[in-house]
C-alpha cells in the first residue's frame, strides 16, 4: 500500500462517514486559506476570530440541537422564534421582576424546556410530523415574542451579558498573552494525543491494525498545530479579550453532545430511529420517548442560543433569531447529515456551521454586500449537499475521489485501483 | 428447440463495481417464445444480468454483447429496452397505491387527445389488458385496494400496455399465495402459447421446474450450465446441484430432538385489529412450547400468524384485548417490546429489510441493537464488547464479511439474515419466534440457518418457526399449529404432518365448523 493511500486511509478514521468528514474539514481549510489570501491576512487575525466565534457561537449550539432532530428524521423550524421567546423573557425576568442573572439563565433554560415539551407532545403522542409542529412554533412563539415585548427592545444588565460578550479572564503572571487561554489551548492539546493513544488501544483491542505510526504522529501533529495557532491567536488579541466565554459554553456542549451521541445507548437509538423506526421499535426502543427528547432538547438549547445572543446584543428585540433555523438546518447538511434522517455527526455539523460562517465573515471582510452574501451561501449549500448525493449514486463517498475524477481514464470498467493511479500522480506531482 | 430463432443474446457479459466483479463472461441464450427461467443463490448475479440487459446499467457500463432480434442493441436506459419490448417486472411492484388500476398501466405511457389525458380511451384499453391477463376488476379500483397477487397482474398488464416482447420476471410469486401463484403461472403458459417469450428468476424450485422450458444456473457471477428441462430430465435436485456447486444430500441437517418440560404458554390470546377495531385479528388462541422444541406455524398468508406472533412479543401489533402469558410457570405481562426482551422473547421479522434491520448501521451496530445494555457500564457503551460480541457472532454464523465494519445493506439476504439471527441470539433468549427465517434466501443459505435454529433449540431454547413453506416446517419442526382466519385449527406432531394434512387443517377445518 503506497504512502498516499495510507494517508487517505487513515487521516481521519477511513470509515465512509469519517472520509465525509474529512471533506467536510478539507473544504473548512480551503475556505479560510482562501480567505485568508483575499483578505490581504484579515481572516486569521485575532480580533476577527474572536468576532467570528462571537458571532457564530449561538448558530452552532443551535446546529448541535438540530443535527439530533434530523438524524432521528424530523425538522425544527421553530428555533429562532423559541430563542427569540427565552430571550424577551428572560430579560424581563430581570429588568422587570428583578431576577438575579443566574437564576434568569436557569429560568431560560426552563422556558426552552417547556416549550420543548410542548413541542415534544405533539410530535411524539400525537403524531404530527415536527415540520408542520415546529412551523406552527415558529408563529405561535414569534408572535408571543412581540406580544410580550410590546414589539421594543429590553436591555439586560450587566452580569447577563458575560455569557455573551465575555471572555476569559486574565490572571497569573504577564507573558504578553492571555493566560486562561493558554491553559485552554495546552489542555485541548493534551485531549487530542490522549484521544490518539486511547484510538490506538481501542483498534488494537479490535484486533486490527491501528494505523501507521507516522500516520498517528502526522494526525496529532496538525491537529497539536491547528490548536496552538488557535490559542496563539486568541491570547493575543487586543487588551481585555481573549477566548469568548461563549465559545467556552460550546466546546463543552459540542463535547457533551457528542459523548451522548456516539457512545450512549441514548445516542445509538436516535441514530436507530432515523434509521428505520419500525426496526428500532422492534428491538425495544421507545419511540415516543426518543421523538419527545429530541424535540425538547432541541428547544433548550434554542432557549440557550437565545440568551447568549441576548447577552450579546445586551437587549432583546422583536427580530432576534429570524432566519436562524436556516443557518442551523443549513449547517447540519453541508456537514454530510442525510435529509431522510439516520447520519450525521455533532462535529460534522459544527464543520459545515464554521464552513457557513467563514464564508458569510470572508465575504463581509471583502465588502461584500449582504444580497450577494446570500446568493453564495445559497449556491454553497446547494453544491455541498449535491456532491454528498451525487457521490453517494456513483457508491462511493470519497470527496477526494470526485476531485479527481477528471483525471481518470475512460475506462470506467478499470478497477479501482488503477482508477487511484492518475489521482496518485496529480497529487505528487 | 435449436430450430427455433434466438431472440435474445448475452454474449460475454461482464460488469464490475469498484471492488467486486458481479458478472464475468455470462452467457444467456434465449429462443422465441420460450420460458427461460434464471437461477442462482443471491448474489449470483441474475438481478445484475436482467439490470444490464434492461438497460438499468447503460451500454458502455459494461463488457460483452446484447445481440436482440438479430442486431446488437445498445440501450442507454430503461426507456431504450422498453421500446425495444423489453419490460422487467421487479419483485419490489412499481405501482403507485393511491391510484386506480388504470392509471398505474398507463402511467408515463398515457392515451391522449389534443394533449389532454382520454380517459374513456384509457378505461377501455386497460379493461382489455386486463382480461388478457385474466384480471376482473373495476379499472377505477385503487392498487392499495387490491391484493399483492392482482397487483402483480396489473404490473404485467402495464407491460403488455408497452408491447412487450420479452417479459422479465424477477422473483414474481415470492409475495403471493399458493393460488394467486397458479393462477401466473398458467398466464405464463398461457403467454407461451402465443408466441411471448418470458425469463423468470425464482427461488422456488419446484415452480421452475413444472413451468421453464430452459434453465439458466448463475454462480459467483459465471455461467454454469444451461440446461434444457424436457431433454435433460431436469429435477430440483439436479438445479440444486448446479446452483451450489455440490451435492446436497439433504435440504435438513440431521437433527435429534431433545424436549423438555413445557415452559411458555400462551392462553386464549385475543387481540384486535390496530384501525378497523371490529376485526378480530386474534380468536382466542392458546398454544405452547416446550424447551428444546422446535414448533411450527403453518398458514396461508392472512391467516394471522405474524400478527399473533408479533402482538405475543410486546404488544407489537394490533390492540391487545385479553389472555394471558406464562413463562416458567408464572404469568407474566409484556407490556412493551422492551418488557418482551427482558423476559426472554425475541422475534425475528418475516421483513428483514423494511423492519428488521437498519440498513445504515454496519454489522457490529446491528449486533447489539436489541441489547445495548449488554456492552454499557454505566451507559457508556464499550466498543471494544461490541466488536467482540460482533465478531463472535460472525464466526459463530459464519457470516460472510470482511469485517464487522461493513453495511448489512451489503449483504446478501442469507447472511444479513445471520445478522439478524445474531441480533437475537445476543440478547440470550428463551424463546426465538422466526418469522418467515428463509424468505428470500437462497438453497446453501437455508441449509446453514436450518443448522443454527437447531442448534438454538438444543441449547434449550424454545424456537417458534413460522414460515408459507410446508415443506419447510415439516422438515425442520417437532410439532406444527395449523392458523385459519385469526384461528388456531389443529396441532400435528412431526410424524402426522404431511403437506396435505396440514394444508387441510389451514384452509377448511373452521370454516366448515362456522358455517
Amino acid at each position: 500500500m503506497s504512502r498516499l493511500k495510507d494517508l487517505q486511509k487513515n487521516l481521519f478514521g477511513g470509515t465512509t462517514s469519517n472520509a465525509r468528514q474529512f471533506g467536510m474539514i478539507f473544504t473548512l481549510v480551503a475556505i479560510v486559506v482562501l480567505f485568508q489570501i483575499l483578505t490581504d491576512g484579515l481572516t486569521l487575525r485575532s480580533d476577527n476570530l474572536i468576532a467570528l466565534f462571537q458571532q457564530n457561537s449561538y448558530i452552532l449550539i443551535l446546529a448541535i440541537g438540530m443535527l439530533m432532530v434530523i438524524v432521528a428524521g424530523h425538522i425544527d423550524l421553530s428555533v429562532g422564534s423559541v430563542a427569540a421567546f427565552a430571550g424577551i423573557l428572560v430579560a424581563k425576568s430581570m429588568t422587570e421582576w428583578d431576577l438575579p442573572w443566574p437564576a434568569a439563565i436557569v429560568f431560560g433554560l426552563a422556558i426552552g424546556a417547556v416549550i420543548g415539551a410542548w413541542q415534544g407532545f405533539w410530535v411524539a403522542y400525537i403524531g404530527v410530523p415536527a415540520f408542520i409542529v415546529t412551523l406552527a412554533g415558529m408563529l405561535l412563539f414569534r408572535g408571543g415574542n412581540q406580544f410580550i415585548g410590546n414589539a421594543s427592545t429590553v436591555p439586560v444588565p450587566e452580569g447577563f451579558r458575560e455569557i455573551g460578550s465575555g471572555f476569559l479572564p486574565e490572571f497569573g503572571p504577564n507573558t504578553g498573552y492571555n493566560n486562561a487561554t493558554l491553559l485552554l489551548g495546552l489542555a485541548a492539546a493534551l485531549a487530542v494525543v490522549w484521544r490518539e493513544i486511547q484510538a490506538r488501544k481501542t483498534r488494537r483491542a479490535m484486533d486490527a491494525d491501528p494505523a501507521p505510526m507516522w500516520i498517528s504522529i502526522l494526525r496529532m501533529a496538525i491537529m497539536v498545530g491547528v490548536i496552538a495557532f488557535a490559542a496563539l491567536r486568541f491570547a493575543s488579541g487586543r487588551v481585555g479579550t481573549s477566548f469568548p466565554i461563549s465559545g467556552i459554553i460550546l466546546l463543552v456542549l459540542v463535547i457533551a453532545y457528542s459523548f451522548y451521541t456516539r457512545n450512549t445507548a441514548g445516542g445509538r437509538h436516535i441514530y436507530a430511529v432515523g434509521g428505520n423506526s419500525r426496526a428500532a421499535e422492534l428491538s425495544g426502543v421507545k419511540l415516543k420517548r426518543v421523538n419527545f427528547f429530541v424535540m425538547m432538547n432541541m428547544s433548550v438549547l434554542a432557549a440557550l442560543a437565545g440568551m447568549i445572543f441576548v447577552a450579546r446584543s445586551a437587549a432583546s428585540g422583536p427580530q432576534d433569531g429570524n432566519g436562524w433555523e436556516l443557518d442551523a438546518i443549513a449547517a447540519v447538511f453541508i456537514g454530510g447529515a442525510a435529509v431522510a434522517g439516520g447520519i450525521g455527526t455533532i462535529s460534522g455539523s459544527i464543520v459545515g456551521g464554521l464552513v457557513m460562517a467563514v464564508l458569510n465573515n470572508g465575504l463581509q471582510l471583502m465588502g461584500v454586500g449582504t444580497d450577494r452574501v446570500q446568493i453564495i451561501k445559497g449556491l454553497v449549500l446547494l453544491l455541498a449537499v449535491a456532491i454528498d448525493v451525487y457521490n453517494k449514486s456513483q457508491g462511493r463517498f470519497s470527496i477526494i475521489g470526485s476531485l479527481m475524477r477528471p483525471f481518470r481514464r475512460e475506462d470506467s470498467a478499470s478497477p479501482p485501483d488503477a482508477e487511484r493511479e492518475p489521482a496518485k500522480a496529480a497529487v505528487s506531482g | 428447440m435449436s430450430d427455433v430463432p434466438i431472440l435474445l443474446e448475452m454474449r460475454s457479459i461482464t460488469k464490475e463495481f469498484p471492488g467486486v466483479k458481479a458478472l464475468s463472461d455470462v452467457n444467456l441464450v434465449v429462443r422465441a417464445g420460450e420460458i427461460h427461467a434464471i437461477c442462482g443463490e443471491n448474489g449470483a448475479g441474475k438481478s445484475t444480468l436482467m439490470k444490464v440487459l434492461s438497460g438499468v446499467y447503460p451500454h458502455g457500463t459494461y463488457d460483452g454483447k446484447i445481440i436482440y432480434q438479430g442486431s446488437e442493441s445498445k440501450f442507454s436506459d430503461i426507456r431504450a429496452s422498453e421500446n425495444a419490448g423489453i419490460v422487467i417486472i421487479h419483485q419490489e411492484l412499481a405501482l403507485i397505491p393511491g391510484m386506480s388500476i388504470a392509471e398505474n398501466i398507463f402511467l408515463g405511457n398515457e392515451p391522449r387527445k389534443r394533449g389532454a389525458i382520454d380517459w374513456k380511451a384509457a378505461n377501455r384499453m386497460a379493461l382489455d389488458l386486463m382480461a388478457r391477463v385474466g384480471l376482473e376488476e373495476d379499472p377505477d379500483t385503487l392498487i392499495k385496494d387490491i391484493g399483492v397477487g392482482k397487483q402483480q397482474l396489473v404490473e404485467i398488464a402495464k407491460a403488455f400496455a408497452k408491447d412487450v416482447k420479452l417479459l422479465i420476471l424477477d422473483e414474481p410469486t415470492a409475495a403471493l399465495n399458493e393460488a394467486d401463484s397458479k393462477h401466473l403461472l398458467d398466464l405464463l403458459r398461457g403467454f407461451r402459447s402465443r408466441g411471448i417469450t418470458s425469463i423468470m428468476i425464482s427461488h422456488k424450485l419446484n415452480e421452475i421446474e413444472a413451468i421453464a422450458d430452459q434453465i439458466t444456473i448463475l454462480r459467483d457471477g459465471r455461467t454454469v450450465e444451461t440446461l434444457d428441462v424436457k431433454a435433460d430430465g431436469v429435477d430440483e435436485d439436479r438445479i440444486v446441484r448446479g446452483m451450489v456447486g455440490r451435492e446436497l444430500s439433504s435440504r435438513f441437517p440431521d437433527h435429534t430432538p431433545k424436549i423438555g418440560e413445557v415452559f411458555f404458554e400462551v392462553r386464549d390470546w385475543n387481540v384486535r385489529h390496530p384501525i378497523s377495531a371490529e376485526r378480530q385479528v386474534c380468536k382466542n388462541e392458546s398454544f405452547v412450547v416446550r424447551r428444546g422444541e422446535i414448533v411450527g406455524f403453518a398458514g396461508l398468508m392472512g391467516a394471522g400468524r405474524t400478527e399473533l406472533a408479533m402482538s405475543v412479543f410486546g404488544r407489537s401489533y394490533g390492540v391487545y384485548e385479553s389472555g394471558t402469558i406464562i413463562k416458567d410457570g408464572k404469568e407474566i405481562v409484556l407490556k412493551s417490546v422492551a418488557d418482551a426482551i427482558d423476559n426472554g422473547l425475541a422475534y425475528v421479522s418475516e421483513d428483514r429489510k423494511a423492519i428488521g434491520l437498519n440498513l445504515l448501521d454496519d454489522i457490529k451496530t446491528s449486533t447489539v441493537a436489541a441489547k445495548l445494555s449488554k456492552i454499557s457500564h454505566h451507559g457508556v457503551l464499550n466498543e471494544v464488547e461490541e466488536y467482540q460480541a460482533a465478531e463472535a457472532y460472525r464466526k459463530e454464523l459464519r457470516t460472510k464479511a470482511p469485517t464487522v465494519d461493513e453495511s448489512v445493506s451489503k449483504l446478501s439476504g442469507g447472511n444479513q439474515q445471520k445478522v439478524v439471527l445474531a441480533k437475537w441470539m445476543f440478547t440470550d433468549p428463551d424463546l426465538l419466534i422466526l418469522d418467515e427465517p428463509t424468505r428470500g434466501i437462497d438453497v446453501g443459505a437455508k441449509y446453514e440457518i436450518y443448522g443454527i435454529i437447531q442448534r438454538l433449540a438444543d441449547q434449550g431454547k424454545g424456537v417458534i418457526v413460522i414460515s408459507s413453506e410446508l415443506p419447510e416446517l415439516i422438515g425442520l419442526c417437532d410439532r406444527i399449529y395449523t392458523v385459519f382466519e385469526g384461528a388456531i385449527t389443529g396441532e400435528i406432531a412431526r410424524a402426522d404432518a404431511t403437506p396435505e394434512t396440514l394444508m387441510k387443517q389451514m384452509t377448511s377445518t373452521k370454516k366448515m365448523a362456522t358455517r
